[in-house]
Protein backbone atom coordinates (compact mmCIF):
# COMPACT_ATOMS: atom_id res chain seq x y z
CA UNK A 1 0.00 0.00 0.00
CA UNK A 2 1.40 3.45 -0.90
CA UNK A 3 1.27 6.44 1.09
CA UNK A 4 -2.62 7.42 2.69
CA UNK A 5 -3.62 11.04 2.79
CA UNK A 6 -3.11 12.14 6.43
CA UNK A 7 -6.34 13.40 7.59
CA UNK A 8 -7.76 13.65 11.46
CA UNK A 9 -11.02 15.93 11.24
CA UNK A 10 -12.97 13.98 8.52
CA UNK A 11 -16.23 13.21 9.46
CA UNK A 12 -15.11 9.83 9.95
CA UNK A 13 -12.97 10.55 12.38
CA UNK A 14 -16.13 12.17 14.11
CA UNK A 15 -17.91 8.61 13.15
CA UNK A 16 -15.04 7.02 15.26
CA UNK A 17 -15.31 8.91 18.16
CA UNK A 18 -19.50 7.99 18.22
CA UNK A 19 -18.63 4.06 18.59
CA UNK A 20 -18.44 3.08 22.02
CA UNK A 21 -15.98 0.44 21.38
CA UNK A 22 -14.13 2.20 19.42
CA UNK A 23 -13.51 4.60 21.08
CA UNK A 24 -12.98 2.42 24.77
CA UNK A 25 -9.96 1.21 22.22
CA UNK A 26 -8.59 4.98 21.77
CA UNK A 27 -8.88 4.52 18.07
CA UNK A 28 -7.91 7.95 16.14
CA UNK A 29 -8.11 8.19 12.36
CA UNK A 30 -4.87 9.01 11.04
CA UNK A 31 -5.44 8.95 7.26
CA UNK A 32 -8.41 8.49 4.95
CA UNK A 33 -9.79 8.45 1.59
CA UNK A 34 -12.26 6.74 0.24
CA UNK A 35 -11.63 3.35 -0.33
CA UNK A 36 -8.90 3.19 2.64
CA UNK A 37 -8.57 3.98 5.89
CA UNK A 38 -5.30 4.70 8.12
CA UNK A 39 -5.76 4.58 12.56
CA UNK A 40 -3.42 5.09 15.41
CA UNK A 41 -4.36 2.95 18.64
CA UNK A 42 -1.88 4.48 21.55
CA UNK A 43 -0.31 2.13 23.47
CA UNK A 44 -2.29 2.11 27.23
CA UNK A 45 -2.31 -0.73 29.85
CA UNK A 46 -6.05 -1.64 29.43
CA UNK A 47 -5.46 -3.40 26.07
CA UNK A 48 -2.51 -5.84 27.30
CA UNK A 49 -2.80 -9.14 27.29
CA UNK A 50 0.45 -10.01 28.88
CA UNK A 51 1.36 -8.80 32.09
CA UNK A 52 4.68 -10.19 31.94
CA UNK A 53 5.96 -8.82 28.65
CA UNK A 54 3.56 -5.52 28.35
CA UNK A 55 2.45 -7.17 24.72
CA UNK A 56 -1.01 -5.77 23.57
CA UNK A 57 -3.51 -8.45 23.31
CA UNK A 58 -4.35 -10.08 19.91
CA UNK A 59 -8.01 -9.55 20.49
CA UNK A 60 -6.94 -5.85 20.30
CA UNK A 61 -5.51 -6.56 17.03
CA UNK A 62 -8.95 -8.56 15.89
CA UNK A 63 -11.08 -5.43 16.97
CA UNK A 64 -9.05 -3.23 15.10
CA UNK A 65 -8.50 -4.51 12.00
CA UNK A 66 -12.19 -5.71 11.82
CA UNK A 67 -13.05 -1.79 12.85
CA UNK A 68 -10.53 -0.32 10.02
CA UNK A 69 -11.14 -2.88 7.45
CA UNK A 70 -15.00 -2.22 7.66
CA UNK A 71 -13.86 2.29 7.54
CA UNK A 72 -12.11 1.03 4.08
CA UNK A 73 -15.29 0.27 2.61
CA UNK A 74 -15.65 3.18 -0.31
CA UNK A 75 -18.61 5.03 0.68
CA UNK A 76 -18.40 7.58 -2.35
CA UNK A 77 -20.31 5.31 -4.96
CA UNK A 78 -22.52 3.88 -2.90
CA UNK A 79 -26.25 4.74 -1.59
CA UNK A 80 -27.52 5.17 1.70
CA UNK A 81 -28.63 1.77 1.94
CA UNK A 82 -25.86 0.33 0.80
CA UNK A 83 -23.51 2.01 3.26
CA UNK A 84 -24.74 -0.53 5.91
CA UNK A 85 -22.18 -2.63 6.06
CA UNK A 86 -21.68 -6.31 8.13
CA UNK A 87 -19.13 -8.37 8.85
CA UNK A 88 -18.86 -11.82 6.88
CA UNK A 89 -16.13 -13.11 8.05
CA UNK A 90 -12.35 -11.79 9.06
CA UNK A 91 -9.04 -13.91 9.02
CA UNK A 92 -5.99 -12.20 10.67
CA UNK A 93 -2.46 -13.63 10.09
CA UNK A 94 -0.21 -12.67 13.80
CA UNK A 95 3.12 -12.77 11.96
CA UNK A 96 5.07 -11.04 15.08
CA UNK A 97 4.41 -9.76 18.70
CA UNK A 98 3.83 -5.89 18.88
CA UNK A 99 6.40 -4.37 20.94
CA UNK A 100 5.27 -3.18 24.33
CA UNK A 101 4.33 0.57 24.90
CA UNK A 102 4.29 1.60 21.08
CA UNK A 103 1.64 3.05 19.81
CA UNK A 104 -0.26 0.46 17.02
CA UNK A 105 -1.10 1.55 13.33
CA UNK A 106 -3.66 -0.33 11.33
CA UNK A 107 -3.84 0.37 7.20
CA UNK A 108 -6.79 -1.22 5.38
CA UNK A 109 -7.67 -0.82 2.02
CA UNK A 110 -10.41 -2.08 0.41
CA UNK A 111 -9.36 -3.75 -3.19
CA UNK A 112 -12.35 -5.19 -4.80
CA UNK A 113 -16.28 -4.11 -4.63
CA UNK A 114 -18.95 -5.69 -6.20
CA UNK A 115 -22.82 -4.79 -5.59
CA UNK A 116 -23.40 -7.06 -2.58
CA UNK A 117 -19.77 -7.41 -1.30
CA UNK A 118 -16.41 -5.46 -0.55
CA UNK A 119 -13.24 -7.45 0.05
CA UNK A 120 -10.73 -5.61 1.98
CA UNK A 121 -7.18 -6.25 3.18
CA UNK A 122 -5.37 -4.26 6.21
CA UNK A 123 -2.12 -4.61 8.56
CA UNK A 124 -1.11 -3.84 11.67
CA UNK A 125 2.52 -2.16 12.26
CA UNK A 126 4.06 0.28 14.78
CA UNK A 127 5.35 3.53 14.21
CA UNK A 128 9.17 2.64 14.76
CA UNK A 129 9.30 -1.02 12.06
CA UNK A 130 7.55 -0.45 8.99
CA UNK A 131 6.97 -4.73 9.17
CA UNK A 132 3.51 -6.12 9.68
CA UNK A 133 2.80 -7.64 13.06
CA UNK A 134 -0.36 -8.81 11.75
CA UNK A 135 -1.98 -8.84 8.48
CA UNK A 136 -6.08 -9.62 7.53
CA UNK A 137 -8.69 -10.45 5.33
CA UNK A 138 -11.83 -9.24 5.79
CA UNK A 139 -15.28 -9.53 3.43
CA UNK A 140 -18.17 -7.41 4.29
CA UNK A 141 -22.06 -7.41 2.82
CA UNK A 142 -23.15 -4.28 1.68
CA UNK A 143 -26.67 -3.02 2.73
CA UNK A 144 -26.37 -5.15 5.49
CA UNK A 145 -29.63 -3.85 7.26
CA UNK A 146 -31.81 -4.21 4.14
CA UNK A 147 -34.67 -6.63 4.51
CA UNK A 148 -33.04 -8.29 7.47
CA UNK A 149 -35.60 -10.04 9.61
CA UNK A 150 -34.42 -9.59 13.45
CA UNK A 151 -32.12 -12.22 14.46
CA UNK A 152 -30.63 -12.20 10.77
CA UNK A 153 -28.70 -10.07 10.43
CA UNK A 154 -24.95 -10.34 10.35
CA UNK A 155 -22.01 -9.41 12.77
CA UNK A 156 -21.64 -5.58 13.10
CA UNK A 157 -17.84 -4.99 12.32
CA UNK A 158 -17.96 -1.29 11.82
CA UNK A 159 -21.41 -0.39 9.70
CA UNK B 1 6.79 -16.96 32.97
CA UNK B 2 5.34 -15.66 36.52
CA UNK B 3 1.72 -14.88 35.47
CA UNK B 4 1.07 -18.67 34.53
CA UNK B 5 3.36 -19.37 37.68
CA UNK B 6 1.12 -17.23 39.94
CA UNK B 7 -1.91 -18.91 39.25
CA UNK B 8 -0.78 -22.54 39.27
CA UNK B 9 -2.02 -23.90 42.35
CA UNK B 10 -0.32 -26.79 44.52
CA UNK B 11 -2.14 -29.64 41.98
CA UNK B 12 -0.08 -27.98 39.35
CA UNK B 13 -3.32 -26.95 37.19
CA UNK B 14 -4.21 -23.15 36.94
CA UNK B 15 -7.15 -21.32 38.57
CA UNK B 16 -8.27 -19.89 35.09
CA UNK B 17 -10.60 -17.00 36.42
CA UNK B 18 -7.92 -16.11 38.17
CA UNK B 19 -5.67 -16.19 35.21
CA UNK B 20 -8.17 -13.81 33.76
CA UNK B 21 -8.70 -11.29 36.17
CA UNK B 22 -4.53 -10.33 35.69
CA UNK B 23 -4.98 -9.94 32.05
CA UNK B 24 -5.56 -5.64 31.69
CA UNK B 25 -7.72 -6.85 28.23
CA UNK B 26 -9.92 -9.40 29.86
CA UNK B 27 -11.05 -6.97 32.47
CA UNK B 28 -11.40 -4.23 29.89
CA UNK B 29 -13.94 -6.93 28.26
CA UNK B 30 -15.22 -8.04 31.43
CA UNK B 31 -14.71 -11.67 30.78
CA UNK B 32 -15.19 -14.19 33.21
CA UNK B 33 -14.68 -18.06 33.34
CA UNK B 34 -17.21 -20.83 34.34
CA UNK B 35 -16.25 -24.42 34.46
CA UNK B 36 -18.59 -27.09 34.92
CA UNK B 37 -17.05 -30.52 35.10
CA UNK B 38 -14.65 -30.46 32.00
CA UNK B 39 -16.17 -27.40 30.24
CA UNK B 40 -15.36 -24.12 30.18
CA UNK B 41 -17.36 -21.49 29.06
CA UNK B 42 -16.27 -17.81 28.73
CA UNK B 43 -18.49 -15.64 29.71
CA UNK B 44 -19.07 -11.87 28.37
CA UNK B 45 -21.74 -9.70 30.11
CA UNK B 46 -23.08 -6.42 28.40
CA UNK B 47 -21.66 -3.27 28.77
CA UNK B 48 -22.03 0.09 27.07
CA UNK B 49 -18.41 0.02 25.65
CA UNK B 50 -18.73 -3.34 23.91
CA UNK B 51 -21.01 -1.63 21.39
CA UNK B 52 -20.42 -1.21 17.41
CA UNK B 53 -23.34 -0.06 16.14
CA UNK B 54 -25.72 2.33 18.51
CA UNK B 55 -28.33 2.34 16.08
CA UNK B 56 -29.25 -1.28 16.04
CA UNK B 57 -27.59 -1.57 18.91
CA UNK B 58 -25.32 -4.40 17.97
CA UNK B 59 -21.81 -5.66 20.07
CA UNK B 60 -18.72 -4.83 17.96
CA UNK B 61 -17.24 -7.28 15.89
CA UNK B 62 -14.02 -7.14 17.28
CA UNK B 63 -15.29 -7.74 20.51
CA UNK B 64 -16.40 -11.13 19.46
CA UNK B 65 -13.80 -12.03 17.49
CA UNK B 66 -11.46 -11.07 20.53
CA UNK B 67 -13.76 -13.06 23.32
CA UNK B 68 -13.65 -15.91 20.68
CA UNK B 69 -9.43 -15.87 20.32
CA UNK B 70 -9.41 -15.88 23.79
CA UNK B 71 -11.85 -18.64 24.62
CA UNK B 72 -9.38 -20.87 22.42
CA UNK B 73 -6.53 -19.99 24.60
CA UNK B 74 -8.17 -20.59 28.14
CA UNK B 75 -9.28 -23.81 26.45
CA UNK B 76 -5.46 -25.05 25.25
CA UNK B 77 -4.18 -23.42 29.04
CA UNK B 78 -6.76 -25.83 30.76
CA UNK B 79 -6.30 -28.65 28.17
CA UNK B 80 -2.45 -28.76 28.17
CA UNK B 81 -1.45 -26.87 31.23
CA UNK B 82 1.73 -25.41 29.06
CA UNK B 83 4.59 -23.12 30.73
CA UNK B 84 3.64 -20.67 28.73
CA UNK B 85 0.90 -18.42 27.23
CA UNK B 86 0.14 -20.39 23.27
CA UNK B 87 0.77 -17.62 20.51
CA UNK B 88 -1.69 -17.24 18.29
CA UNK B 89 -0.23 -18.15 14.32
CA UNK B 90 -3.87 -17.14 12.61
CA UNK B 91 -7.75 -17.06 13.52
CA UNK B 92 -10.69 -16.91 11.24
CA UNK B 93 -13.80 -15.71 12.34
CA UNK B 94 -16.99 -16.05 10.62
CA UNK B 95 -19.48 -13.51 11.86
CA UNK B 96 -23.52 -15.47 11.82
CA UNK B 97 -25.93 -12.82 13.17
CA UNK B 98 -25.80 -9.58 15.43
CA UNK B 99 -24.36 -9.18 18.61
CA UNK B 100 -27.32 -8.52 20.63
CA UNK B 101 -27.17 -6.67 23.83
CA UNK B 102 -26.52 -9.04 26.19
CA UNK B 103 -24.38 -11.73 27.54
CA UNK B 104 -22.40 -13.17 25.13
CA UNK B 105 -21.19 -16.90 25.72
CA UNK B 106 -18.24 -18.74 23.91
CA UNK B 107 -16.95 -22.72 23.67
CA UNK B 108 -13.75 -23.92 22.44
CA UNK B 109 -12.53 -27.70 21.18
CA UNK B 110 -9.23 -28.45 20.40
CA UNK B 111 -9.18 -30.21 16.69
CA UNK B 112 -5.83 -30.95 16.73
CA UNK B 113 -3.36 -31.03 19.73
CA UNK B 114 0.06 -31.30 18.08
CA UNK B 115 3.26 -31.23 19.49
CA UNK B 116 4.12 -27.47 18.23
CA UNK B 117 0.55 -26.55 16.67
CA UNK B 118 -2.75 -27.01 18.04
CA UNK B 119 -5.99 -25.89 16.00
CA UNK B 120 -8.73 -24.91 18.48
CA UNK B 121 -12.70 -23.98 17.12
CA UNK B 122 -14.87 -21.29 19.03
CA UNK B 123 -18.59 -20.90 19.26
CA UNK B 124 -20.07 -18.10 20.62
CA UNK B 125 -24.01 -17.75 21.11
CA UNK B 126 -26.00 -15.38 23.21
CA UNK B 127 -29.91 -16.77 24.65
CA UNK B 128 -30.14 -19.57 21.96
CA UNK B 129 -26.92 -21.96 22.16
CA UNK B 130 -28.19 -23.49 18.29
CA UNK B 131 -28.02 -20.04 17.24
CA UNK B 132 -24.79 -19.29 16.81
CA UNK B 133 -23.89 -15.36 16.73
CA UNK B 134 -19.62 -16.50 15.22
CA UNK B 135 -17.84 -18.94 14.95
CA UNK B 136 -14.01 -18.98 14.45
CA UNK B 137 -10.99 -21.45 14.23
CA UNK B 138 -7.12 -20.92 14.65
CA UNK B 139 -4.23 -22.12 14.77
CA UNK B 140 -1.73 -21.36 17.79
CA UNK B 141 1.91 -22.41 18.77
CA UNK B 142 2.74 -24.21 21.83
CA UNK B 143 5.65 -24.00 23.54
CA UNK B 144 7.82 -27.52 23.53
CA UNK B 145 7.95 -28.83 26.64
Amino acid sequence: MGDITPVTDHSIAEHLRHVPHAAALGMQLAGYEDGRALVRVPYAEHLVGDPDTGVIHGGVLTAVLDNVSGMAVPRASLSEAQRAIATLDLRIDYMRPAKPHEDLMVEAECYQLTRAIAFVRARAYQASDDRAIASSVATFMLGANRAAPPGFGAGEGAS
Amino acid sequence: MKLLSEVRGDDERLDLSALVTRIPYAQFLGVRVEERGNEITLVMPFKESLIGNVMLPALHGGTIGALLEFTAVIQLLAESQPSSLPKTIDFAIDYLRSGRPEATYARATIAKHGRRVANVQVEAWQSVRSKPIASGHGHFMLKES
